[in-house]
């Protein structure tokens, strides 16, 4: 692949099919107030793929992680997002927790 | 002397604002996130043979972490481009909702149209995250410039994440590499956990999880789409359901 060519690449097959969403959702919210029954509708279907996204990571996971056992990945997620609910609610704490137990899990098991 | 009243007590200038916003990200946890994720791709892109400006220029173009990743292994195992493009365009339909639900969040009656192109191209889940958090206690006329400095700042993160991947590139231990990897579930989790107010935004993440990895395991072309408008549709419904009932 030559250097010009996969710049060209990057933006016929990376950049134009991602940024073709962003286009057509900065055309539709021309029309969406903020509060509006279509504002709250669109939230709860970003919210719905990013949910679906998480799950599908945890459960199929890409590359090295799906060398971890599937009962470490949820004992983690489990852990991750408890220690955020107990420890007034911080992202590092949690995150923080889960990915040690993660890493203690993983490494236990011998990777 | 004007009053001082809450807005104009706190109103910023454009470049105060948008530093307040690049400061946020820096502040938050998603940029440590983001940091990792970005070690583990620009590994990945090394691997295959992929330049630096290359690896940066992608993360400034695409600014989609999945994206990225679908980007580099497939053009480099020498997928068709068509097929390529294919699979970016369905990792990325996310940004659809995303920026419908944050474009209204910043726009004003007089807001120019352009002003409104680069936050939309900053959206990506880590900056929709931390604006949807955030916005509520910023005034109106900040939240454009506070948004893109939120922008900027998690794609300094990012690049930053890139050059230290490159650094790193064949010497990441598996252990390590599985741990960056599981960054992006938990934190994402989490933080849109923290997010959620309305009863939908709750039952549109309760339903997520488990119509997702159910769409994905009957191989349903599109699943995350689906998993999108009939879960987001069926927690918008509920909710409607349930204040009419009040």
């Amino acid at each position: 692949m030559s250097e010009l060519n996969a710049y060209a690449l990057l933006v016929l097959v990376g950049f134009l099919p991602s940024e073709m969403w962003r286009v057509l959702g900065f055309v539709a919210a021309r029309r969406i107030a903020d509060e509006s029954e279509f504002f709250i509708w669109a939230r709860s279907v970003a919210i719905a793929v990013l949910a679906g996204v998480i799950a599908k990571i945890i459960l199929f996971p890409p590359g090295t992680l799906a060398s971890v056992p599937l009962s470490i990945r949820l004992c983690a997620t489990a852990v991750g997002f408890l220690t955020f609910l107990v420890a007034r609610r911080s992202l590092l704490a949690g995150v923080a927790a889960g990915e040690a137990v993660l890493i203690l899990g993983a490494l236990a098991y011998g990777i | 002397m004007s009053p001082a009243t809450p807005t104009n007590l706190w109103h910023r200038s454009g470049a105060a604002s948008f530093l307040a916003g690049f400061r946020a990200a820096w502040l938050s946890a998603l940029a440590y996130v983001v940091i990792g994720t970005y070690i583990g791709i620009a590994a990945l892109t090394h691997d295959f043979g992929f330049g630096l400006w290359w690896a940066m220029a992608s993360t400034v173009l695409v600014w989609a972490a999945p994206a990225q990743v679908i980007l580099v292994s497939a053009l480099a195992t020498g997928g068709a481009p068509l097929a390529t493009a294919l699979a970016v365009g369905v990792s990325s339909a996310r940004l659809l909702p995303m920026v419908m639900s944050l474009l209204p969040l910043i726009k004003r009656p007089k807001t120019s149209y352009a002003t409104l192109i680069l936050p939309a191209h900053f959206t990506a889940v880590s900056v929709w995250i931390e604006a949807l958090r955030l916005l509520p206690a910023i005034s109106r006329q900040e939240r454009i410039p506070f948004v893109n400095g939120l922008g900027i700042g998690f794609m300094c993160a990012a690049q930053a994440g890139t050059l230290i991947g490159y650094y790193l590139a064949g010497s990441l231990p598996p252990l390590l590499s599985a741990g960056l990897l599981f960054l992006t579930p938990v934190s994402f989790l989490i933080s849109t956990t923290r997010n959620c107010r309305l009863t939908s935004d709750w039952l549109a993440l309760a339903i997520g999880i488990v119509l997702g990895p159910l769409m994905a395991a009957w191989q349903v072309g599109l699943d995350l789409l689906w998993t999108g408008v009939v879960g987001g549709s069926l927690a918008y419904g509920i909710h409607r359901l349930r204040e009419a009932l009040k």
